[in-house]
């Protein structure tokens, strides 16, 4: 009824091949937008930003790169939560280096040293796949796991071995330490997961995104066509762990204020494994929608017995939730195997006829 | 030339001189090789009938080793003495483990024949959560004592005296050395003789050629679910000997993917195999060169193994060959 493109005719390549072709698209990210930066800040409590969106968006942005490793490119791995972690403590470690330079920038560019670590371990790719390859990433998960706690200069050597966000400013407001109100960190997660999610469209879209594609659907054909298996795989490392290092820090400066190895461990890298299957293989909506479940579902379901009156003991919600996780995780796999993007461009192929059966 | 001695020469010269210690770091690596090899094994057996790599193999183990001794408290406090309890309660906990078996295969498994196979193993995952949560609710999240010696396992040690020093053999690991080569047997007459383990080869060899010739695939994993089970069991009841049984313990599932790819994904030699290595490889790492790097390298020196055993043998070391067809 409301949904419909009839009348929108594309007069240029340009518009042809936009991101989102139909108006209505168009005006659903735009409400999409301002809700989440004015609705979401002048509305939104402290607990609700905190537990809530700021990880959310933070997750969104591991499950991406997740994403274009294994949904672009075919290569499961479960290394990403140590991926975060180099990006965290690289963070950490040029915070305590350079105290003047701008802390977005040093969020930015410890994503490089994550995309070289990622690079290093996905050399083994380019030999193996499938299951073989989730030894490898696994021998990176725990191998950078025990250098974070073995290493004490990666945590200058503090007694707790935890590495901690540094008060600092922008454009004289605090935007980390624990000056910083949760308002701005918000504002600041979600600005660099924008900018790079879109950034991310676009280079699956682009020549290095599709030969991606290429290798994920039949490598021997990809290679006989020309795509050059090395650049293509690494590439696809290292732009992965780049987004799962600025993830990473993020995560330690703008959220958690500080952490410890156990935020990096192996759980870490299956629940972000989880948001992409879940919110579907090789989609960016998805990595939205995958780490919004996965976030948000938990606190959800912490907050349902209040909710409807019931008591009951929470290390017993504790086990409720991760059992219904659980549960939902087969139940979603069983209803829908690619996603719950899948899902939603079924909802929207529905709401294109509606309320016809066919068009 | 200071560095390279500590890496290279010393090491060995401590090995050498003091022969009794490596002997007994060469046991506890046999130990705990055969620990992994039993993990690796339920894995193997999966993997070979179903093509599922079953990630939900660890809280299986923790699952059937906390419900034996979650039935056995039961029986306890109705009053019977306990050995018989013991046994009792294993029987049961075989028949819990069958039903756990069957209620898989109906409700995920069955819903999810000719997915790829991420998907299966995602589902797994998901069914390792459920099995925790599940667990955790119905026993509680505290480590439980495993009930070795109702079972009739021995506890004492016995010391040789080697090299003029003393080798310490615990009674529990030298039976678990024991059942693990008890079960592999079993499992090798099971799979070559008899009618169900033909075909469940069939099965793991085609899925269409088996069921066209009459073998049901749901009753198949039924069965190869449940034999996972039991050797989740044995594995449960071993490890929970040497230690006490807590959810700790399905992250060492994990430890069983390099032994899968040493041993190769479809080889029950392989998985004994590749267990003795990663075993007597990360103990003699961890004791001779792990105190260079700061020690607690048990926690990734497995999987390094396997990555450098990957880049030359890719399909493990009793693998079949994988040859794709374009």
């Amino acid at each position: 009824m409301f949904y419909r493109e009839t009348g929108q005719f594309k007069t240029s390549y340009e518009a042809d091949s936009a991101v989102f072709p139909i108006l209505q698209d168009r005006i659903g990210i735009m409400i999409m937008l301002v809700i989440a930066f004015v609705a979401v800040p002048l509305l939104g409590n402290d607990f609700f930003l905190n537990t809530m969106m700021i990880p959310f968006l933070i997750f969104t942005l591991a499950a991406i790169g997740l994403n274009i490793l294994t949904g672009y490119t075919g290569q499961i791995s479960l290394g990403s939560g140590a991926f975060m972690g180099v990006g965290a403590y690289a963070c950490y470690k040029m915070a305590t280096f350079f105290p003047e330079v701008n802390l977005i920038v040093l969020v930015l560019v410890s994503g490089f040293f994550s995309a070289i670590v990622g690079m290093f371990f996905g050399l083994p790719s380019l030999r193996i796949k499938g299951f073989y390859l989730v030894v490898t990433t696994l021998a990176a998960q725990f191998f950078l796991t025990w250098s974070f706690n073995h290493i004490g200069w990666l945590y200058n050597y503090n007694d707790s071995g935890a590495i901690d966000n540094l008060p600092r400013k922008l454009f004289n407001i605090w935007i980390s330490g624990p000056n910083a109100s949760p308002v701005t960190n918000y504002l600041v997660v979600l600005c660099i997961v924008l900018v790079m999610t879109w950034i991310a469209s676009n280079l699956v879209r682009g020549r290095i995104g599709r030969s991606w594609m290429m290798i994920r659907d039949m490598d021997i054909a990809a290679e006989l066509m020309g795509v050059r298996p090395l650049y293509a795989k690494l590439s696809a490392f290292a732009v992965s762990s780049f987004y799962c290092g600025v993830a990473g820090a993020m995560m330690v400066f703008f959220w958690l204020g500080s952490a410890e190895v156990e935020s990096f461990d192996e759980n870490q890298s299956f629940l972000i494994l989880f948001m992409v299957i879940l919110g579907g293989l090789g989609s960016i909506m998805g990595s939205y929608m995958g780490a919004a479940f996965i976030v948000i579902l938990p606190v959800l379901l912490r907050a349902a017995p209040e909710f409807f009156g019931l008591s009951v003991n929470p290390t017993n919600m504790e086990h409720y939730s991760t059992m219904i996780i659980g549960a939902l995780i087969i139940f979603f796999l069983i209803v829908e195997p690619h996603g719950l993007a899948r899902l939603w461009q079924i909802a929207k192929e529905k709401l294109r006829t509606w309320p016809f059966p066919y068009s | 030339m200071e560095l390279l001695n500590t890496i290279f020469v010393a090491p060995f010269i401590d090995m050498f001189s003091a022969p009794d210690f490596l002997i007994q770091v060469l046991w506890e690596g046999f130990v705990s090789g055969i620990l992994y090899a039993l993990l690796a094994l339920g894995f193997v057996l999966i993997f070979k009938a179903s093509g599922v790599f079953n990630f939900a193999q660890g809280i299986m183990v923790v699952f059937a080793a906390l419900t034996l001794v979650g039935v056995y408290a039961l029986l306890q406090s109705l009053g019977l003495s306990p050995a018989f309890a013991a046994w009792i309660s294993l029987f049961l906990t075989i028949g819990v483990m069958g039903i756990l078996a069957l209620s898989i295969e109906r409700v995920v498994l069955r819903k999810l024949v000719n997915q790829p196979d991420i998907i299966l193993f995602m589902a797994t995952i998901g069914l390792t959560y459920f099995l925790i949560g599940f667990g955790e609710l119905v026993f509680g999240g505290e480590p439980q004592k495993m009930i070795a010696s109702e079972l009739g396992i021995p506890s004492g040690s016995t010391s040789f005296d080697v090299f003029s020093g003393v080798v310490i053999l615990e009674h529990a690991d030298i039976t678990a050395a024991i059942v693990a080569a008890v079960l592999v047997v079993c499992l090798g007459f099971f799979f070559s003789k008899t009618r169900i383990g033909r075909a469940l080869r069939a099965v793991a060899d085609d899925h269409q050629a088996a069921l066209s010739v009459g073998i049901s695939l749901n009753q198949i994993w039924v069965i190869v679910w449940f034999a996972a089970g039991i050797v989740a069991l044995a594995t449960g009841i071993m490890w929970g000997a040497k230690s006490d049984v807590s959810f700790a313990l399905q992250i060492i599932a994990l430890k069983a993917l390099p032994v899968l790819v040493l041993g190769g994904f479809t080889s029950i030699p392989g998985a004994i195999v590749g267990g003795l290595i990663i075993g007597f490889g990360e103990k003699i790492f961890e004791i001779y060169w792990g105190g260079l790097i700061g020690g607690g390298t048990e926690s990734w020196f497995a999987y390094v193994i396997a990555l450098v055993f990957l880049l030359f043998r890719p399909q493990g070391l009793f693998g079949e060959k994988i040859i794709d067809r374009i």
